[in-house]
């Protein structure tokens, strides 16, 4: 016990990694369940329909059999670094969100003040670019070790890429750390609250003086991640599937699951530098709009407890009828006193992350892949010089009033 | 046994074995990738030092931008197996000897000097992060003209390889 009480910010850290690796990876799962949902949708089909209802199980039936797939590995496979890769695409992938303050740096859970992070780093932001500048070799592995042309191909391809569009990322987010003057997330945050004084309906959120930076970010970051348009380092049409053509079974799960983490970081630290974080967009004053998680989960119960009743049969309806009880137990618990004002800050962050991860499922819905020569202009011959320019704009109107002062 | 004690020696220990490895392997690429291992754990001994901004920066040029163009010239070229030379007699008459009396020079200049002496700023002694404020600060003012003038010799060096890039045509 002594060990316990000398290392107690060991203790909580590690009871905050195991909370949140519990929570993303079951967020994961089920991005995939959304994904395939509003694609479907969007291309008037059902989507996953049969496994559960709605679909809801059908993650769970997909992680089963990746787990029951054989695992190959190809002749020739240089052994260590072919399993090496995608246990480095994932691991640095979910480090990265250790990172992410999910509510304001001051909570009292349980009667001790917590924050909401698992490492609050002082430079946060630089720390994060180092992890995901790291991100690509376990593409560029996975695709060298397989020994096996279309893999070699789609690494050489996603390497370039991401070295491309790391460089317009990196410059696109400056001018917010200009604005901020920090690197430190929580802080950067703080620096976006309140109101424009002669617009004090337009909340001081960075998108709205660097919409240009934050357009440019969400380019690059939709590229970063290997995303549709930007998808070329698996372009099946021309690669098979790129650089994880030869795995299999759960490694190529887990190059899924790198993906589809990377596709969150992205949104969250979008949300962190330009969206205001966990800061709601309407005044504090407002104070009626703290039950808005509880009336939004006991209204997503009422909806599925109605679709129990009229629309489902068997055990469909049963399932609904666990998933509306879970709903409504949720949102009563919202409603306690001690919880509603721990959440009010993962809500709107949580919010906002989601509307930002629709938009990525949007765009793959609707664009086209880019060619291999537009998708590198694009990158240099647009996002680079913009967002630079953006950058010395941001500078000279930070530094313009106090040259005009001295 | 403080925890950055064995901290230290984790990193220096991986250090020198990545060193070894880039040395001893023979695939082009487990070289590249032991760099990185001796880059990355290079930045975790600058963090125990209290730099953490020069850690990151570490991780995101070195072992993030310049071995990610190795790999990848690597990979482009598919390099082969390297072949194994005879050690030559040099490294062997003249290289070992040297080497061991540079250690040895270390070390007596480390057990005398100030700088086995004082613990350095973080690293087991107390917690002192350098903020980015300073860093930037000391870089910005005081030492401005070092600074732009390495900007200057890297925009030279880009400039030369372009140049080399281009005499073909």
């Amino acid at each position: 016990m002594e060990f316990v009480a000398q290392h107690a910010v060991l203790v909580v850290s590690l009871v905050k990694i195991v909370i949140l690796l519990f929570l993303t990876l079951t967020t994961l799962a089920y991005l995939t369940w959304f994904e395939r949902k509003v694609v479907a949708h969007i291309q008037s089909r059902w989507g996953p329909y049969y496994v559960g209802a709605h679909g809801l199980l059908q993650p769970l039936a997909d992680g089963v059999k990746f787990l029951f797939k054989e695992d190959v590995t190809p002749a020739g496979a240089d052994k260590f670094l072919y399993v090496l890769a995608p246990f480095l695409a994932l691991s640095l992938a979910l480090t990265t969100i250790a990172l992410i303050p999910f509510g304001p740096a001051t909570i009292t859970i349980l009667g001790q003040p917590t924050q909401l992070i698992v490492a609050n780093v002082n430079i946060g932001l630089m720390f994060l670019f180092a992890i995901t500048s790291i991100g690509v070799y376990g593409l560029a592995l996975a695709g060298w070790s397989s020994n096996s042309k279309y893999p070699l191909l789609g690494g050489l391809r996603s390497s370039a890429q991401m070295i491309s569009y790391e460089v317009a990322l990196t410059l696109s987010v400056v001018g917010v750390v200009l604005l901020a003057g920090t690197l430190n997330f929580n802080e950067m945050v703080s620096d976006q609250t309140g109101y424009y004084r002669y617009l004090p309906f337009i909340p001081r959120w960075h998108v709205f003086p660097q919409i240009i930076g934050f357009l440019c970010y969400f380019t690059s970051a939709i590229a970063e991640t290997n995303r549709v348009p930007f998808d070329l380092p698996e372009a099946e049409t021309e690669l098979v599937a790129g650089f994880h053509t030869e795995y299999s079974s759960f490694k190529f799960a887990m190059f899924f699951m790198a993906e589809y983490a990377n596709m969150l970081t992205v949104s969250f630290l979008a949300t962190i530098l330009f969206l205001g974080g966990w800061l709601s967009p309407f005044p504090d004053s407002w104070t009626f709009l703290q039950y808005l998680p509880a009336v939004g989960l006991l209204g997503l119960g009422v909806y599925l407890g109605y679709d129990a009743v009229m629309g489902a049969t068997g055990i469909a309806r049963i399932q609904l009828v666990v998933i509306t009880c879970g709903a409504l137990a949720l949102g009563a618990l919202c409603l306690l006193p001690a919880v509603m004002p721990i959440i009010q800050g993962p809500f709107w962050f949580l919010l906002k992350v989601g509307g930002l991860l629709f938009f990525y499922v949007w765009t793959r819905g609707t664009l086209p892949r880019f060619r291999y020569d537009q998708l590198m202009s694009l990158g240099w011959k647009l996002l680079l010089p913009v967002s630079l320019v953006n950058l010395v704009g941001t500078a000279l109107w930070i530094i313009f009033p106090l040259l005009v002062k001295h | 046994m403080s925890l950055p004690f064995i901290l230290f020696f984790v990193f220096a220990l991986i250090a020198i074995g990545g060193a070894v490895l880039l040395i001893m392997a023979r695939e082009p690429i487990h070289s590249a990738l032991s760099l990185i291992l001796v880059m990355m754990s290079l930045a975790g001994l600058y963090l125990m030092l209290g730099a953490e901004f020069i850690a990151s920066v570490q991780i995101i040029v070195y072992a993030g931008a310049v071995m990610v163009l190795f790999v990848f010239v690597i990979m482009l070229l598919n390099a082969g197996v390297e072949e194994r030379t005879d050690y030559s007699k040099m490294a062997k008459y003249a290289g070992i000897p040297l080497g061991i009396l540079l250690l040895l020079e270390l070390a007596h200049w480390m057990h005398h000097s100030l700088i086995g002496q004082t613990p350095a700023n973080g690293a087991g002694s107390a917690n002192v992060m350098v903020s980015t404020r300073d860093l930037s600060m000391q870089l910005f003012q005081k030492y401005l003209f070092p600074f732009e003038a390495t900007s200057i010799l890297i925009l030279i060096a880009i400039l030369g390889a372009l140049v080399l890039a281009k005499r073909d045509e």
